[in-house]
Parts: C-alpha cells; structure tokens; sequence
C-alpha cells in the first residue's frame, strides 16, 4: 500500500513541478487577499486576533484552490481510468492525495506566511516560531484529510467548482477556531503562547476523527 | 412498504403535539426573568434536537446504504437529512426571535449552541446541489451516503470546538435543561420533544412512502411504454 501511494504521490509532485499549476497560484492567491485585507480592514499591520484571523482565512481560501485542482490533472488527461483499472486499493489513493495536498499547503506557506509577517503583521514572527510550526503542521494535515476527501466526493459532480469550497469551508469552521484561537496570542504585541495545549488537542482530535472517516469512506467514491 | 403504522403514528403525533401545546399555554409557569417569551423554548428547543437526531440518523442509514448496497437506505437518509434541514430552518428563524426578545440581538455569536447549529445547517445545504449534479442513480446514492456520514460525524466535533471557542460565558437559559428546570416545565417540555419526534418519524414515513410509491409509478409507466 505505501509503495503505490508513494508511486501516485511522485507522479503528482512531477506534474505538480513540471506543470507549475496550483502550487504558485495558491501563493499569488494568498499574497492577492493579504491585498485585500489591506485595503478591506483599512490597516497597515495587525496583531492579536485579527492578524491570526487573517492568516488563516487566507490560509483556507488558498487551500480551495488546491482541492478544486486536486483531481483536475486525472481528469482532463482520462488518467483516473488507469488508476480505477489498475488494482490499486483506493486508501492509498487517498494517501497520496493527502499527503500530496499536504506539501502543497507546506510550499505555499513556506512563501505565504513570511509575506504576511513583511506584509501585514505588526509584531513580528520571531516570537512565535516553534509553536507556529506545530500549530501549521497539525491544521495542514486537517487540511489534507478534509481536502482530500471533499475533491474525490465532488470529482463526479457536474458542479464541481461549486460544491468544493461550500463543502470545504464549513468543514473546515473546527479547524479554523482551534488554529486561530492558538495562533492568536504567538501575534500578539507581548507574545507568547497560551491556552496552547487545549488547541493543539482540538486540532489533534479533529485529525484523527477526519483522518479515520476519510479512509473508512474513501473506499466507496471513485469506485466506477 | 413504508406505510406501516403511518396512520396511528400521526394520530399520535397530532395528539402529543396538541397536548403539548396546551402545556405550553395553560400549565408551565411563565418564566420568571423572561415572562411570556420564553414560551418559545418549549418549540425551539424540540426542534433542535430532533433536528440534531434526524443529521445523524442520515449518517447511520448512510453507514447501512454503504454496507449493504441496498439503495432504499440511502432513500431513508435523505429523507431524513431533508425533514432535518427543514427544521433546522425553523430552529434558526425561533432561536432568533428568541433572541430578539429576551437579549435585544436578532443574532448572537457569543450564544455556542445557535452558532454551531448555523454552521451544520450550512453544511447539510450543500447536500442538495451535490445529491442532484450527479445523473448516475447509484452513484449518487453512495456520494449521497459518504456526505451523510462525514456530515453526521462533523456535528458532535463542531459542537466541541464552537462551544471551546467560547470566551465569555453567556447567561445561559439553555442550562435549564438540566436539573434546575422546575417539575412543570420539565413535563411540558418533555411533552413537547415527544411530540415533535412523533411528528419528525410520521413525516419521515410519509415522505418515504410518497416518494415509493412515484417511484413505483415510473417503473409501471416505463413498462407500459416497452409494453406499447
């Protein structure tokens, strides 16, 4: 199982590194709606809540993008009949695409949050730094799971671009609050994390519940 | 199939619904904060929960379609998730009113359990436009069912996270559920959440029975048409 989701999730990254698609318009993106929260809220630099309320809403907007493209290279080229032909169990497919969703949300962040700190933010990123990792690892993996998921349930829908972010969103509305809430305080004037432990433990349980739900149904789309 | 029982189920569900209502009117004891208004507890409240029941009895019959491939399940969840999203409409619209009267504010953010429930609703509306952009009957069906599980899943996870969101604690009436509602109110509520359970499984009946029987019909009209 490991091999052939290795094997799916090197042909995504080659297309991905070839193509150049989603991975730079998910930065663009970001960097568009950092922009436009400038100009929105009328501020030059957040802290506090709004800045980390800014942060991830951009983060999640960004993330619909790269579902709505998650499946779109199978499906132009009639490459998933090769995939549903081949007797490739269907979870590693969801572990490809997971895990190739989850290093797309890892480069683009690599470039989208330090943007943001130039951009918008007031106080400075060097206070946060550990607790920011962890806290972006643990919601990319949330992001992943649900993401992942959501693109297979609406790959075979005729509205597709529709159905992504209104399913993705209110998803996603447990995992904003839980990494929201722990970044909150890292953007503050006097950082410093707190109340970290209860939000790493909401977004680690909404893992685990999206992670197993995911594989349990995954097996039942894309079946035909 | 479905209509088993349907009669004396909505005989029942009329007579619990009118028993509740004169409850309600002639027996619980006004609120002493509220006065009259909170009166509207003992239909919002019902509604909220049956309405919570109906998303993950949709899950759970979605679980049973996956398992056993037989499409009357998937019927059986959608039917449900739909009488649910109905309500849940209700349960929003009362919640506000009730807000309204009793805070000043049509809508509250700081209120854990209607912002929670503002978001399952918005979720559970996306089933329509994903049920019906898929032509093929048994594929819809089972994408059908794998909303309905993730859905019914991401109900209890929502509620923790929005409620942990909470900073300030509101004064809550809600907490009157629990043990310090006093014997009359707790009757007449329960009455009411009896009621309009009744009334939620009577319509799941009927729905399910209508929706059978065009079923049916579609089949004797195409055979009569290859007849012909």
């Amino acid at each position: 199982m490991i091999r052939t989701a290795r094997a799916i999730l090197r042909k995504d990254l080659l297309i991905e590194l070839r193509t150049k698609e989603s991975v730079p318009a998910m930065v663009l993106f970001s960097i568009t709606v950092y922009v436009l929260f400038h100009f929105g809220l009328d501020r030059d630099s957040l802290d506090g809540e709004l800045a980390s309320g800014v942060l991830w809403v951009t983060m999640l907007l960004a993330a619909v993008i790269g579902v709505t493209r998650l499946f779109a290279a199978e499906r132009e080229q009639g490459g998933i009949d090769g995939l549903l032909l081949a007797p490739v169990d269907r979870t590693s497919l969801f572990v490809a695409k997971a895990a190739a969703l989850f290093l797309f949300l890892t480069a683009v962040e690599l470039v989208a949050v330090p943007a943001f700190a130039l951009l918008l933010l007031g106080p400075g990123l060097g206070g946060a730094f550990p607790e920011l990792l962890a806290i972006l690892a643990l919601g990319n993996l949330g992001v992943a799971a649900v993401g992942a998921l959501v693109a297979a349930l609406a790959a075979e829908t005729r509205a597709r671009e529709l159905i992504v972010p209104l399913l993705l969103l209110p998803l996603l509305v447990p995992l904003l609050i839980a990494c929201a809430q722990a970044t909150e305080p890292l953007m503050r004037q006097d950082a410093g994390p707190e109340d970290l432990g209860r939000w790493l433990s909401v977004l680690t349980l909404y893992d685990v519940v999206f992670v197993l739900l995911s594989v349990a149904v995954f097996d039942f789309l894309l079946e035909d | 199939m479905y209509s088993k029982g349907l009669a004396p189920l909505a005989a029942a569900a009329a007579v619990t619904i009118t028993t509740a209502l004169a409850l309600v009117f002639f027996y619980a004891p006004n609120d002493a904060d509220q006065g009259f208004v909170q009166k509207i507890f003992y239909i919002h409240v019902p509604m909220a929960i049956v309405a919570l029941c109906g998303f993950v009895a949709g899950g759970i019959f979605g679980i049973r379609h996956l398992r056993s491939g037989d499409r009357s399940w998937d019927m059986r969840s959608y039917v449900a998730i739909h009488l649910s999203i109905i309500l849940g409409l209700a349960v929003l619209i009362t919640g506000s009113i009730w807000a309204k009267a009793s805070w000043g504010h049509w809508w509250l953010w700081d209120e854990p359990v209607l912002v929670s429930f503002l978001v399952v609703f918005l979720l559970y509306c996306v089933y329509y436009p994903l049920r019906f952009s898929i032509e093929d009957p048994d594929r819809q069906a089972r994408y059908s069912s794998v909303f309905a599980i993730t859905a019914g899943a991401f109900v209890p996870l929502n509620f923790i996270a929005v409620r942990l969101a909470e900073k300030y604690t509101h004064p809550r009436v809600l907490s009157q559920t629990g043990g310090s509602m006093p014997g009359e109110m707790r009757l007449t509520f329960l009455v009411a959440l009896v009621g309009v359970a009744l009334l939620f499984v009577a319509l799941w009946k009927l729905e399910l029975t209508a929706k059978h029987a065009s079923m049916q019909l579609k089949k004797l009209r195409n055979r009569a048409r290859v007849a012909a």
